[in-house]
Parts: C-alpha cells; structure tokens; sequence
C-alpha cells in the first residue's frame, strides 16, 4: 500500500530503447511471467519500481510513529504486547521492501537519504496524529484495511522481489486488522464512554483512510502504464470502492456513523456511494503541510543521527576483527 | 511457619520478579521506532516482547497467589510507585544506545543462571515460568554481549560511551544481589533461588565479556539500594504515569 | 550525510527439521553474528525456523540470464530422464 503519489513517469526514459526488446518484455508481463532484478527491463519500469516499493518501504517505517506513540501507554499488557509486536512487524515490513528496492541497485542508505532529506514520499496518512487510545484501534481497523486492499493485488505484481517481499507482509499483516477492529469493539462494548472515544476516532480517520487510495482515477494519469506493466493490478477508484463496501457493514456493527452526509448505497449497483473527497487537504498533506509531517520527519532523522555512531561501531569492530583473523591466519602460515 | 507468611512471601517474590521484567519491557518499548538501525528495531521489540509476556505469566500468578482476584493489569496498572519492589537497575533511563545495552546486559547475565536454578523450584509455576524465560534470557545475554564487545571495541567514541555506561550503571547492579527475609526464607524451603549463588558466575560473565570489549569493571564498593521496598529513582514516577495513564484515567473499564 | 554502507546478507531458513534451507530475504550486518541475529530477529518472529544460514550477498554467483536459454533449454529434451518416459506393464505393480 502507501504507493499514492508516484504515479509519475520521467519524461527521460522515454528515449527509444530497442524495440525488439521492448516488445519480449512486455510479452513476457503479459504472459504473467516474473521480472527478475537481473532481467533485462525498461529503464522507467525500473524507476518507476524503485519509486514505488521505496516509497512502500519509507511508509511502513514512518507508520511506525503513531502508533509507537502508544506502546508506552497501552492500556493493558495484552494490548501492550499486541501493538509492540504489530510496530516492530511494520519495521520488518519496511526492511523487507527496502531488500526488495535494492535488488535494482539501489542501497538502503540510499533509500533512507532520500527519506530523511524530503526527496522521497511516504503515506500521507502517517501525517496524522494519534490523539486517543481509540486511534490505536482505527488504525488497525482503517489504515491496515485499506493496505491490505491495495496490497494483496501486489502480491500478483510482476516484479518478483515485490510480489515475493509482498506475499510475506500480507501472510503478517493478517492479524493487524483484526486486533484493531477488536480493541474498538470492546471498548463500543464497555462503556458510552468509550464509544464516543471510537466514534472521534473514526471521524478523523476515515477520510484520510479514503485518502490512502491516491488521486482519482481521472486525474491519475499514469495508472495506465503501471496496470500494463502489471505493477498494478486495479485502479485508485476501484480500490477505493472496494474498501468503503468492506468497510461501511464494519461500521456498522459497532453502532458508529461513518462522518459522510452523503454515504448512501445503491440497490442497483450493490456498492456504498461516498461523498466528495477534499482533495486539496490530500495535496497540502502530500506536499508537507499536514498535522505531523515535520515531527515525522524529526523523529525519523533524530533516530539516524543519533545511531550514527552505533553503525560505526559496528562496521569498525566488524574491520578489527577481519584484520585480526587475517593476522593470525599469516602467523599461522 | 504459618501458610499466611508462606503466601506473603511467595506473592512479594513473584511481584519482584514480575516488576523487573514489566519495567524492564517498558523501558526496551520505548525504542521502537527509534533505534539505531532497523535490525535493531526489530531485535529490542523481540527483547521488549519477551520481557512483557515474562511480566503477564508472573503478575496472572502473583494475583492467583494473594487471593484477592487482582489480575494482571490491576496488578501492574494500579499499584502506586511505593508498592513497586522491581530493582532500580531495570527502570534506568534508556539513555544512549550503550546505556540500554549495558543495562540489559548486566541483567541478563544475572537472569538466566537465575532462571536456570527457579526451575529446580519447588513452586511448579515459578519453575515452569523460569524454564520458558530461561531460553529467553539467554537470548538477551547473547545479543547484549555481542553488542557490548562491538561498543567497547568499536570506535573511540563508541567505547567512550560504552565505559560511561558501565560506570553509571555499576552502582544499581549490587541490589540484585540482595537478599531480605523474603528470598532468605523462600530459598531455605527451595523456592526461590539464592541470589548470591549466582554472583561469580555473574561476575565470570562480566569479566569475559568486558574484557573482549576492553571494558574496564568498576571496583565494587557503594552500590544503590531500595527498589525491592518500593524506594525508586525520580525517574520512576514519570514512568508509571505513562504507563498507568489509560487505566488511572478511565477506571474500571474494559480495553 | 555520506554514510559507509553496512554490508547485505542473504538468509536462510530451515522451516523444519529435515527440509532444506530455503532462501527469505536479507538483512544488513556489519558482520556475520550480528547478520545472524538480525535474521533470527527478523525472519523468525513467528516461529518460522529451526537454522539459520547468513551468506555476504557479494558472496552469491549468479548465472546470466541473458543466457537463459543455453543454460537450460537443453535439458528440456532430455525426457528420458522422466520415469514416465519408461512403459512398464501393469502385471509388473508400482515401479
């Protein structure tokens, strides 16, 4: 998921690469064939990858702040286990799609320069902030269902460390979801108290969560050549939809209102009409200037900074210890 | 002696043992997202989520053993910090990354012989809580130790501040020695273990390691006491108040 | 911010005894115990190993696969090292 804004081609790479090659390639994709990193591909098939799964990978490492912002506070150790062991999980998930980027050569360090210095993009969602323990639990519940939406179409993507490093992120995330959707039903069940505490919480969360999905298929431009390259698999829109029909009977059954005056379903089409998505809070949010977007960062380039001399630490000792071994390999010869 | 002291004591060692490991796990939790590399991340979450699950199995039987159905999370939740008896090593400030390192280090070099003895307990579920914890420990000895010899070793820098850890972190290691009434007499009935059984091995582990670290071990001398009567750092207060803060706010609901 | 990059690892794991090591991904490591932890950290959260291998990425020889073809369309020919390539009469039982 969390691949929204890159739906941007250079115009660069759309110098003449030999046709006949061209051609296997997409063959190849058409026959549902696997692209391997050493495989020969378009150069813009190769950017726009790189594009995506980094900016796959920045978005699970940044997710990592709202909701570590309540590991310390969990209510219960239960709960406390439950939202450390789904955090460290979106780490793991981070570094899976950072191995997946650097088989197209790129390197972690890299692909973390990129995030620190603002070149690169994360989920926009992230820039939100977690206000109550309820957040925890519409992030779970909204967040992690609108990635999985997005993300087990991606399993089928032709590049194969993506799909590979996505078919493991799916088989881990399966529980995320549902450990969210469960913290808010106990606490709907629990008291009025606790209720209004969710219901705030989806209030704020569910049109960033439609959000997630990216531009309109109208205005996506580019969706096109990703869907022929089968890096995508459907479009913004139809995710989207897909998401709010699953999402809407969820709501539901908690006795919660979803806060969309124009929500309605359509007997005839079988699908949940939404209202008006505000679009321009998605471009300022994109562009930097949502709730959290500076303290993400900070906290990001905070964390780097200050592991800096840790990393020494260990390439330095890591060099000793080859010397040595190399020394006394010469005194034993 | 009566079956009503044998309960007392059995119920403030096992809320000891279960403090240590749910501070402890708060303090690694604090991490996340934070850590020096993302390997790391990963590796203090496991650290943390050991600690957690070691604190749930403990607190669940502390509770069984007072009698009074306190559960787990009453138990850690919403107790005031005078009635915390973890040891005032484990609630350090995470500091740097050698502070963190250092501390769980000196811990587990301490836990997992302490582990290995509880096993022998005569308590059924303190030895089969100790054999679970065992394997953990050793986890945790193991990657701290790695980690202590690539500081100490590693740059300038990094064994500068591997040493100040050390040095700040030595004087609260001599409480896990301790030994009150509680442990004397629990041990006598071969229930709990006897910490200062455990202290040459402890010290062989320090001394191996720190020296491939080439770290130097403070002398002994004055060392910090009070956190098994619940006399903690100023720091602790702050700790329990983010940790507390759901179930203090919001008494008496479900989560 | 020029930062000396920390070497990658391929890793290995046996799912269970008696099955042989399959790859699952990779981790960066200044060294190998520090890779093997890593990987045990990362790849063995859910109980999904029983060994562990850690090889320097730079270590793996890969063939070309430009050379797909000659490398391996060959052997396609070769069906008779197929055990259905072989008619055995039905008296004679399982073969």
């Amino acid at each position: 998921m969390y691949t929204q804004a890159l739906n941007a081609r250079d115009a660069s790479d759309e110098r003449s690469e030999d046709a006949a090659l061209l051609a296997a390639f997409q063959a190849r994709v058409d026959a549902e064939e696997k692209i391997e990193p050493n495989d020969w591909m378009p150069e813009a098939y190769r950017k726009t990858l790189v594009r995506q799964i980094s900016q796959h990978a920045h978005s699970e490492i940044v997710g990592m702040l709202p909701e570590g912002n309540w590991i310390t506070r969990a209510p219960t150790l239960k709960r406390k286990a439950a939202l450390l062991a789904k955090v460290q999980d979106e780490g793991g998930h981070g570094l899976y799609l950072y191995s997946a980027a650097e088989t197209l050569g790129v390197s972690r360090e890299e692909l973390t320069e990129q995030l620190l210095s603002s070149k690169a993009k994360y989920s926009s969602i992230f820039n939100y902030p977690t206000l109550t323990w309820a957040d925890i639990g519409a992030i779970g519940w909204l967040v992690d269902g609108a990635a999985i939406m997005n993300q087990i179409p991606l399993c089928r993507c032709s590049f194969g460390p993506y799909s590979r490093a996505m078919i493991r992120v799916c088989k881990e995330e399966s529980f995320h979801q549902r450990q969210g959707y469960e913290l808010l039903l106990e606490m709907c069940r629990s008291s009025e108290e606790q209720k209004e505490m969710v219901q705030d919480a989806l209030n704020r969360w569910w049109w960033p969560s439609l959000m997630m999905f990216g531009p309109s298929d109208t205005d996506s431009k580019h969706s096109a050549q990703s869907m022929a390259w089968k890096i995508k698999r459907f479009t913004n829109d139809e995710l989207r939809q897909k998401f709010v029909d699953a999402t809407v009977p969820q709501a539901h059954y908690l006795g919660l209102t979803l806060p969309d005056p124009d929500l309605k379903f359509n007997e005839d089409t079988g699908h949940w009409e939404y209202g008006e998505i505000d679009w321009e809070e998605f471009a300022r949010v994109v562009a930097g200037n949502g709730p959290c977007n500076r303290e993400r960062l900070a906290a990001r380039r905070k964390a780097f900074d200050e592991g800096a001399w840790v990393r020494e630490a260990a390439l330095a000792y890591a060099e000793k210890r080859r010397n040595r071994r190399e020394a006394a390999r010469i005194a034993a010869e | 002696m009566t079956t009503t002291d044998r309960t007392a004591d059995l119920f403030a060692y096992t809320l000891r043992l279960a403090d240590d490991a749910a501070i402890l796990g708060q303090r690694l939790g604090e991490w996340c997202g934070h850590a020096p590399t993302l390997e790391e991340d990963i590796g203090l979450a496991n650290i943390a989520l050991d600690h957690i699950g070691q604190a749930r199995a403990l607190y669940t039987y502390a509770g069984e053993v007072e009698g009074e159905g306190r559960d787990e999370d009453q138990l850690c939740f919403l107790r005031p910090e005078r009635q915390f008896n973890n040891c005032l090593l484990v609630e350090q400030p995470n500091g740097d990354f050698a502070e963190t390192i250092l501390r769980q280090f000196f811990f587990s070099a301490f836990m997992l012989p302490l582990w290995r003895e509880l096993k022998a307990s005569k308590d059924e579920t303190l030895a089969a809580i100790a054999a679970k914890a065992e394997k953990e420990a050793a986890y945790h000895l193991r990657h701290s130790a790695e980690w202590t010899i690539r500081l100490g070793d590693g740059t300038t820098e990094s064994h500068e501040r591997a040493q100040a850890a050390v040095d700040h972190l030595w004087p609260y290691t001599g409480e896990l020695f301790e030994v009150d009434g509680v442990v004397e007499r629990l041990a006598a009935a071969g229930i709990a273990v006897d910490p200062a059984s455990l202290r040459d091995e402890w010290h062989a582990t320090l001394r191996e390691v720190l020296d491939e670290a080439t770290l130097r071990l403070p002398p002994d001398g004055w060392f910090q006491t009070g956190g098994r009567s619940g006399r903690h750092s100023e720091s602790f207060g702050h700790l329990l108040s983010e940790m507390q803060y759901m179930q203090r706010a919001w008494p008496g609901l479900r989560w | 911010m020029t930062e000396k990059n920390t070497p990658l690892w391929e890793v290995f794991i046996r799912s269970r005894t008696g099955m042989a090591h399959r790859h699952c991904g990779s981790v960066h490591a200044a060294d190998e115990e520090m890779a093997l932890q890593a990987a045990r950290d990362v790849y063995t959260r859910r109980g999904e190993g029983v060994s562990i291998w850690v090889v320097p990425s730079s270590a793996i020889v890969a063939s070309d696969p430009s050379e797909k073809d000659v490398m391996f369309e060959p052997t396609a020919s070769k069906i008779y090292r197929h055990p259905t390539f072989y008619e055995i009469p039905e008296e004679v039982g399982n073969m």
